[in-house]
């Protein structure tokens, strides 16, 4: 493709973008009102699934189809980032990298603290603020803590990347599948099929637990995934360097 | 409250800023990782907890980490080269 062809297929792309981006700017109710049509109709449709947490009955009931689409792209910026990052030394250095011992001491503490608040975002996806994706980000963050304490020999103990990888496409297959029997009982691709049981419980809601934790898997994976690539190709040879 | 919203945009639009100009490619690291602090602060003032979660590891860990393992690699690279 040319230098010319791609400039204009970038102005005619930028053109349709900022026309429709305007369009729907200058009908959106005002910033800060008092008339929220939008959250009406939203709120509604959430009581009526009994999901406290609105915004995850939007990510996972009402618009769980453009959830599983953002999911497919996470899986595919992973799966790119992993094929760009592949090779690189794949032996863990000899010795950890030198560390304060007070970060090493917050990070030893911080670490089941960090774990237990991502667990609980995720699982909570439909009651609290966060879920299945919050909730990973946090629990592939939390991970790497273990870095901070004992280099890349300490973290490739506790986290074999072969499970993460495995977690990553597992994570995806469980949404594609709760979507995907949902439309075999009729009812339509990730329609809420499931029982919406006790307002408040962990399992009620009907579907959203389930495409929280399956997205929380997902995400979770896909960070440690994303990180182990940089982690070999920006660590290696580290300590032998000095 | 009004103020405060503009205050929080204000500064992150500030934060955004800072990140490209001189320095180098090593200096947006530290930068990326204030400005998604900022972001963070931003979503709080909006009251979108969860979007300040993610926000906070992604914007001021996950990112910044990836942007200092590609400079340090680069960096060895280019040691390696030069011998």
């Amino acid at each position: 493709m040319s230098r010319r062809l791609r400039l204009w297929l970038f102005a005619v792309g930028a053109a349709g973008v900022a026309v429709l981006f305007l369009a729907a700017v200058l009908r959106m109710p005002e910033f800060g009102g008092v008339v929220h049509p939008l959250r009406a109709a939203v709120l509604d449709a959430a009581a009526a699934h009994r999901t406290p947490n609105v915004v995850s009955a939007v990510n996972y009931d009402q618009r769980a189809i453009d959830t599983f689409g953002e999911e497919t792209l996470l899986l595919t910026a992973v799966v790119g980032a992993a094929a760009l990052l592949r090779g690189g030394d794949d032996a863990p250095p000899p010795r950890p990298p030198r560390t304060m011992e007070a970060v090493r001491a917050v990070a030893y503490l911080v670490l089941p603290v960090t774990l237990l608040l991502g667990l609980a975002t995720v699982v909570h996806g439909a009651l609290t603020p966060g879920g299945g994706f919050q909730g990973g980000i946090v629990l592939g963050t939390a991970v790497h803590l273990v870095y901070l304490v004992g280099g890349r020999a300490a973290l490739d103990r506790v986290r074999p990347v072969t499970v993460y990888v495995a977690g990553e496409a597992v994570g995806t297959a469980a949404f594609a599948a709760t979507g995907l029997a949902a439309a075999a009982t009729g009812a339509g691709f990730l329609a809420n099929v499931l029982p919406f049981g006790t307002a408040g419980s962990v399992l009620s809601a009907g579907t959203v637990p389930l495409l929280s934790a399956a997205v929380g898997i997902e995400v979770a994976s896909g960070v440690v995934v994303l990180l182990a690539g940089f982690l070999r190709q920006g660590t290696a040879g580290d300590e032998a360097a000095g | 409250m009004t103020v405060l919203v503009a205050a929080a945009l204000v500064v992150v639009a500030a934060g955004g800023t800072a990140v490209g100009p001189p320095g180098g490619p090593a200096a947006p690291a530290g930068t990326l990782g204030g400005a998604g602090l900022l972001v963070t602060r931003r979503c709080a003032v909006l009251e979108a907890p969860d979007v300040g979660l993610a926000q906070l590891a992604v914007g001021t860990v996950v990112v910044p980490l990836m942007v200092m393992l590609t400079v340090g690699a680069n960096a060895r690279a280019a040691r390696k080269r030069r011998r």
